[in-house]
């Protein structure tokens, strides 16, 4: 079967330009963790996959990085054709396979030590996990420390993982190996690399 | 240690000045042509593809005229430049038994289906320089002869009916082919990885190696089962189309290199196989590739372990030519700090040294005196 | 129904086989010789990337990379609405432009016949040409091996 032209349209329009842009977002995300980094809608995927989650998709993955989609994407054939036709992306076996992994439905997703926490020698093999959230402000709020925090930053991502401050925790305790993720929302973009602590907020 | 020093920018401007003023050379003779390294020096071009490992002519071209004709520095800009493309895919394995085949010969079967096709060789040929080719003089069409087009199968499914030859190497079913592209190497590595780097390996180390094979060191008796240059077909399988998508052709040289095994508890003796395949019009470096890939087997063959040649770390950690020159090249930018430092040990050893040497002589003159 | 499919499929396949042999040069001439409609939506490209090239083991047996090739892509889509698509070795970002217009046209079943007729079939033939001469020169040099009898019988 020949893929549908949805698959086929809503890539970069400019495609060295807008990774460009979405690479430099996500750097100075990964580099001042907390920060909030405002970016346009690049990429138009079809749904569930969400607009700046397939920006950055398109930014980051290629043939040689190992995608996984949650069950929400999993099942649109035309989210995994149009990963396919845009990014090259061949889809991971297992999560603990990919380079990258998309989640559409944070709320609902497998722990975090189920991905690729990397290895001794290579924590870089780790997987990055590219979540996708309504917004970054009606969450609980996440009081942030470490490498690239001057004091404390503050962010309240929508609908997190599970337990996911316990969860962060152990990740930090796996360091050198361990996940980092980067927080997809509507208009912009934060990260949370495996050096950031998530101090607990005292009620 | 690393220092930073800074400095030598005006030096550096211009000598890269100078070098491309050198490069173009004397502005009366005409400046070459891409396409004139592509037709004319097709091996040269052909070789820097190989051990840039890219197949592209134009580029091969370019990185042989922007290196002054120094091969190991087109190599280097080849692979620098194959850094910044994306990748799209792996393409399905060539089908050599279906090349169109430029040239094919057998050191093993005299009358092999197909036959004995010379081609274009410097076999035979005198050694004599040709005075007439630096007059430019013109050059006559080669000579056609019509016939049907034979099926040439590869000389290895000749032995095999017999079953006096090891099968076409095997990988467990669920291997995925290593690439030593994506991730660093590790010994011991599987025979995939390793023909891997041999392919793009350096042309005069693998010679040297295969050569002391047959001197000697590791020597497993090899005959040429069979060389073949030709044009193959690429296909490549891409999400938006229901087949593998077809991307033309590239020239590659095969080598099958026919061994002795004198056979073990396990296995009959049999003859066993090294193979090479490179990019190219390259027989030299496709039968040296053979030679080091039967050589490196060793271990699978139960074979000790002796020679340079079987030793898979000491090979292929030394094959490449752009990482060996870096490495050695090096040398020359500048170390003055290291070499300070050195130079301070040095003195201040030197000094307890003479300290010794004189309390030494001061007792001796002590002794003498009593 | 399949087999028609099939059928089609290979045909399609054959038509890009033949566009990627060819050279830039060579389709754009016949592409402005025969008038061919050269608008089209880019969705994609062209752009140029790698594939790796595979051989096999010992010519059959395991896959192996062996080396990369630059290859330059295309997607577009014709005003009638179809999508083509080309990848083809080398760097040659309008041959692969027009070869994915071609891919486009020649799904139109009013167009297809002048495709195949004034673009795919003089660079079929040209290259069926190129390939005979290669292989009778090839064969001009095959060794005919002949016995020296000595003495008698």
């Amino acid at each position: 079967m020949e893929i549908a032209t949805q698959s086929i349209e809503g890539g970069f329009a400019d495609p060295v330009f807008n990774a460009q842009t979405v690479f430099r977002a996500v750097m100075d995300a990964m580099a001042q963790p907390g920060s909030v980094q405002p970016l346009p809608a690049f990429a138009h995927p079809p749904a569930p996959l969400s607009a700046m989650a397939g920006a950055v998709a398109l930014a980051l993955c290629d043939n040689d990085t190992p995608l996984w989609l949650d069950p929400a994407l999993q099942i649109s054939a035309a989210v995994k054709s149009w990963l396919g036709f845009h990014a090259g992306a061949p889809l991971a076996n297992t999560p603990a396979d990919a380079h990258f992994a998309l989640i559409a439905a944070p709320a609902e997703m497998m722990a975090l030590d189920g991905f690729s926490q990397g290895t001794q020698d290579y924590p870089d093999r780790s997987t990055t996990l590219i979540l996708q959230v309504s917004d970054l402000t009606s969450g609980t709020p996440l009081l942030l420390q470490g490498p690239g925090i001057e004091k404390t930053a503050t962010i309240a991502p929508a609908r997190m993982p599970r337990h996911f401050v316990e969860q962060w925790k152990q990740n930090s305790q796996r360091f050198p190996r361990g996940v980092d993720i980067i927080l997809a929302a509507a208009d912009s973009i934060a990260c949370l690399p495996r050096t950031t602590r998530i101090k607990t907020m005292e009620a | 240690m690393y220092v930073a020093v800074k400095g030598g920018e005006a030096a550096i401007a211009n000598a890269h000045r100078l070098l491309a003023d050198r490069r173009r050379g004397d502005r009366s003779v005409p400046a070459l042509r891409l396409d004139q390294i592509v037709e004319q020096l097709a091996l040269g071009v052909d070789r820097v593809m190989s051990e840039g490992s890219l197949y592209d002519r134009e580029l091969a071209a370019l990185a042989i005229v922007q290196a002054r004709g120094d091969m190991i520095e087109a190599i280097f800009l080849v692979r620098a430049y194959r850094t910044t493309l994306p990748r799209f895919g792996y393409t399905r394995a060539v089908e050599t038994g279906a090349m169109l085949v430029e040239r094919r010969v057998s050191a093993t079967y005299k009358d092999l289906p197909g036959g004995q096709l010379l081609g274009p060789t410097f076999d035979y040929t005198h050694r004599l320089l040709d005075p007439e080719l630096a007059a430019g003089g013109d050059v006559e069409e080669p000579l056609r002869r019509e016939n049907e087009a034979e099926a040439m199968p590869r000389v290895s499914a000749i032995l095999a009916r017999e079953g006096l030859i090891e099968p076409d190497g095997d990988m467990p079913r669920d291997h995925i082919p290593g690439d030593i592209t994506r991730e660093p190497l590790e010994f011991p590595m599987a025979r995939d990885i390793r023909l891997q780097a041999l392919s793009r390996g350096d042309e005069g180390f693998l010679l040297a190696l295969g050569y002391s094979t047959q001197r000697g060191y590791a020597r497993n008796h090899p005959f040429v089962g069979e060389v073949r240059i030709g044009e193959v077909e690429l296909e490549l399988d891409v999400p938006e189309l229901p087949f593998a998508v077809p991307l033309g052709s590239i020239r590659v040289t095969e080598c099958q290199m026919v061994n002795q095994f004198k056979g073990s508890a396990k296995a009959p003796p049999q003859f066993t196989r090294g193979y090479g395949l490179v990019f190219g019009q390259s027989e030299r470096k496709a039968m040296a590739m053979a030679l080091c890939d039967r050589a490196l087997r060793a271990t699978e063959f139960g074979e000790d372990v002796v020679a340079a040649a079987q030793d898979e770390e000491f090979v292929i950690s030394h094959s490449d030519n752009v990482q060996a020159t870096g490495f050695v090249e090096h040398l020359k930018l500048p170390h003055y700090v290291d070499f300070q430092a050195e130079l301070d040990l040095v003195r201040r050893m030197r000094a307890e040294h003479d300290a010794r040497e004189n309390a030494g002589k001061a007792e001796e003159k002590r002794e003498a005196a009593e | 129904m399949r087999g028609q499919e099939a059928r089609e499929q290979a045909e399609r396949k054959a038509v890009m086989a033949t566009l990627a042999q060819s050279s830039g040069d060579d389709i754009v001439r016949l592409w402005n010789e025969a008038g061919l409609p050269s608008e089209a939506e880019l969705l994609r490209g062209p752009e140029t990337g790698l594939v790796t090239v595979r051989g096999r083991i010992g010519g059959g047996g395991a896959p192996f990379n062996v080396g990369e090739a630059t290859v330059t892509r295309a997607t577009v889509r014709v005003p009638a609405g179809q999508v083509g698509h080309c990848y083809a070795l080398g760097r040659d970002r309008e041959k692969a432009r027009l070869s994915a217009i071609a891919d486009a046209l020649w799904q139109d079943p009013a167009r297809r016949g002048e495709i195949e007729a004034r673009l795919v079939a003089p660079l079929r033939a040209a290259q069926h040409e190129a390939r005979e001469k290669r292989r009778a020169e090839t064969a001009a040099t095959k060794v005919d091996f002949f016995t020296m009898v000595r003495g008698e019988d």
